[in-house]
């Protein structure tokens, strides 16, 4: 996967490509990389199989402009809530039923922060990160439509 | 100017390719839009509903309003579908 790299203290990590990853081994490696920090939360999104109908998933991305968007996002969560760090994984490309699409994980210094900030980012990356869903349904392919309540959420915050 | 213009998820496999070059005098990207939209049915088809539409000018979120003055690409796209 193409990583973006850190940015020293505090760093977002953002990595996207079409590999799978290690949602225990990536949250430990991210949990262990935060001092000062006292809480972490990590979620991951999972492609569902929405009972049976779904064979696979497709994620195209805007790869010139998909790293840039989630460093802003990130770079958002990051001074917001003062995280030690944050770490975005994205798939893109064909994903069958039960595989991790994506992840994030937050680090602060007490939970609040770390929960709300991962809250944060998934709202921002649902509807404001360049990627599209296609479900291969055995009735015949299908792109996921933006829900009104996915860009509802973005007014909490 | 010369534009170029990317095409992603149900506008791509509508206009039929991810992306053109275009000459073109627009000075906004609703007036792009009015030119691309006669280029051929595929373009109209994907054109048809511009409020189902998001568009990125040179890879930053922009609005139907943004002018072109010195912008190198434009992309259209449905809204996004990440997490």
């Amino acid at each position: 996967m193409a990583d973006d790299g850190g940015r020293g203290g505090g760093a977002a990590r953002v990595r996207v490509g079409d590999g799978a990853f290690d949602l225990g081994a990536e949250t430990a490696d991210f949990a262990a990389a935060q001092p000062g920090a006292g809480a972490v939360v990590a979620f991951a999104g999972l492609v569902r199989d929405e009972e049976g109908d779904l064979h696979a998933l497709e994620i195209e991305h805007f790869p010139e402009m998909t790293g840039k968007a989630i460093a802003a996002i990130a770079g958002e969560a990051g001074a917001r809530w003062g995280l030690t760090g944050c770490l975005v994984i994205h798939r893109v490309g064909r994903l069958a039923p039960g595989e991790a699409i994506m992840m994030v994980a937050t680090a602060a210094r007490h939970r609040a922060a770390a929960f709300a900030a991962a809250e944060f980012l998934m709202d921002y990356l649902k509807s404001r990160a360049p990627f599209w869903k296609k479900e291969l349904r055995r009735s015949g392919p299908v792109w996921v439509a933006a829900r009104a309540e996915d860009e509802a959420a973005l007014a909490r915050w | 100017m010369r534009i170029d213009v990317r095409y992603f998820a149900w506008v791509r496999e509508r206009v039929g390719a991810s992306r053109e070059t275009v000459e073109t005098g627009a000075a906004t990207v609703a007036a792009l839009v009015a030119e691309l939209r006669g280029q051929s049915e595929g373009h109209a088809a994907a054109f048809a509903d511009v409020a189902a539409l998001r568009v990125a000018v040179d890879q930053a979120l922009a609005g139907f309003d943004a002018p072109l003055a010195g912008a190198r690409e434009v992309a259209f796209f449905p809204p996004m579908t990440g997490g």
